[in-house]
């Protein structure tokens, strides 16, 4: 009997039943089957409305092999609270409440009840699958939608940048937040066990691109996750009691040994229409963030 | 008073059917030219590639829904898509 490393630190445990209706090459579906294995059978899985309501099967089929609870669009967080707080009156803090909530279920529709939950600090993982539009309806803008992306609500691209929901999330004073993306399963695998060990609420943010909506090939979805990262535009990091750290390959990445924007935008088809002048100010706004983690990261070192 | 039925819904395999048939092109592991990395496993989203004793990769037709990750990420190139029409 042999396995690959990585195959051994990931687990060889399956959660989610193959033959599920997420579309070729899906992110999301990459996504909740590397957190199911991480978190294992004894959790409850939260889900608002969404692609993964649609990927946990209609009726009379279900693909995940763990207790699962559909909610509405703004409730999934309050959900969580109450199904933690029961638990932990029954004495069961052994079972892991997690919520799986895409950007609408988040950023925007959402928002209130997980700045309610992360305010009362309910024992749950929170795991914020970024797919950066209304997927699951046809591809509108949401609040997680980066400036310049073409949805077909904003058919000349989005005007407004992408809100930025780990401000918010750390405002909470959250014991864990950290980002993740699908290309790297070890990192998101090593962040989730990190937030199970830790009592409060705890936030991980996943990027998972979309090939129908950000209007790529199918055999493409880890690839440009990967660019992402090693572009500067997707960062990958971790909040631990507010101190924060990065994470490689983001942690080689400040002082701009980055591959060029254009190399992450330009494979992707709602990028498409982007010009030299809107080019520089995306490149503007990927160096604005990098500068503001670098000016966090002096402040750290001085105390 | 009759027996109550509730709805339940039991956990399974290709809970959207046969996902092979949204198949348009089919990964074939060439095993020769396989290192056994497991990246395709890593990658596939479905999960329909599953491992043998010896480590090597074998595809499930029956889910594969051919996007073809596992064929742009193997490291040594030993995974072809080949078009389903020919």
């Amino acid at each position: 009997m042999y396995r690959p490393k990585i195959v051994e630190n990931l687990g060889e445990d399956e959660w989610i039943y193959a033959g599920h209706p997420a579309c070729h090459g899906c992110g999301a579906a990459l996504g909740l089957r590397h957190l199911l294995k991480t978190i294992g059978k004894n959790s409850i899985l939260v889900v608002p409305a969404g692609c993964t309501s649609i990927i946990a099967g209609t009726m009379n089929a279900a693909t995940f092999n763990i207790p699962f609870i559909h909610t509405a669009f703004g409730a999934a967080a309050a959900v969580a609270s109450g199904v933690a707080e029961a638990l932990s009156r029954r004495g069961r803090d052994d079972i892991n409440v997690v919520v799986w909530a895409g950007d609408g279920g988040t950023y925007d529709i959402g928002l209130a009840s997980l700045s309610g939950a992360a305010e009362r600090g309910h024992n749950i993982l929170f795991v914020l699958d970024d797919n950066e539009a209304y997927m699951n309806t046809g591809i509108q803008r949401s609040g997680g939608t980066p400036r310049g992306a073409w949805t077909t609500t904003t058919i000349t691209g989005k005007k407004e940048e992408k809100k930025d929901i780990m401000k918010i999330v750390l405002s909470h004073h959250v014991p864990y937040a950290a980002t993740a993306s699908v290309a790297y399963p070890l990192d998101f695998n090593r962040k989730v066990k990190k937030a199970l060990g830790i009592k409060g609420f705890k936030f991980i943010h996943l990027m998972a691109p979309c090939p129908p909506g950000w209007r790529f090939e199918t055999h493409m979805t880890i690839e440009i996750a990967r660019r992402a990262v090693l572009s500067g535009a997707w960062i990958l990091m971790e909040y631990e009691n507010g101190r924060m750290r990065l994470n490689p390959p983001s942690s080689n990445m400040l002082d701009k040994r980055r591959i060029p924007l254009e190399e992450y935008l330009m494979m992707q088809g709602r990028f498409k229409h982007v010009k030299e002048e809107l080019l520089e100010e995306l490149k503007r706004d990927v160096e604005l963030r990098w500068s503001e983690i670098k000016e966090i990261l002096e402040k750290q070192g001085k105390r | 008073m009759g027996e109550v039925i509730y709805p339940v819904t039991e956990p399974g395999e290709g809970s959207a059917g046969k996902t092979g048939n949204w198949r348009w092109q089919k990964p074939i592991i060439i095993i020769d030219k396989c290192v056994k990395c497991g990246l395709c496993w890593v990658y596939c989203p479905e999960p329909a590639i599953y491992l043998d004793k010896m480590g090597y990769p074998h595809v499930n037709y029956e889910w594969c829904k051919g996007c073809g990750i596992c064929a742009h990420e193997c490291p040594s190139k030993a995974i072809d898509m080949v078009s389903e029409y020919e």
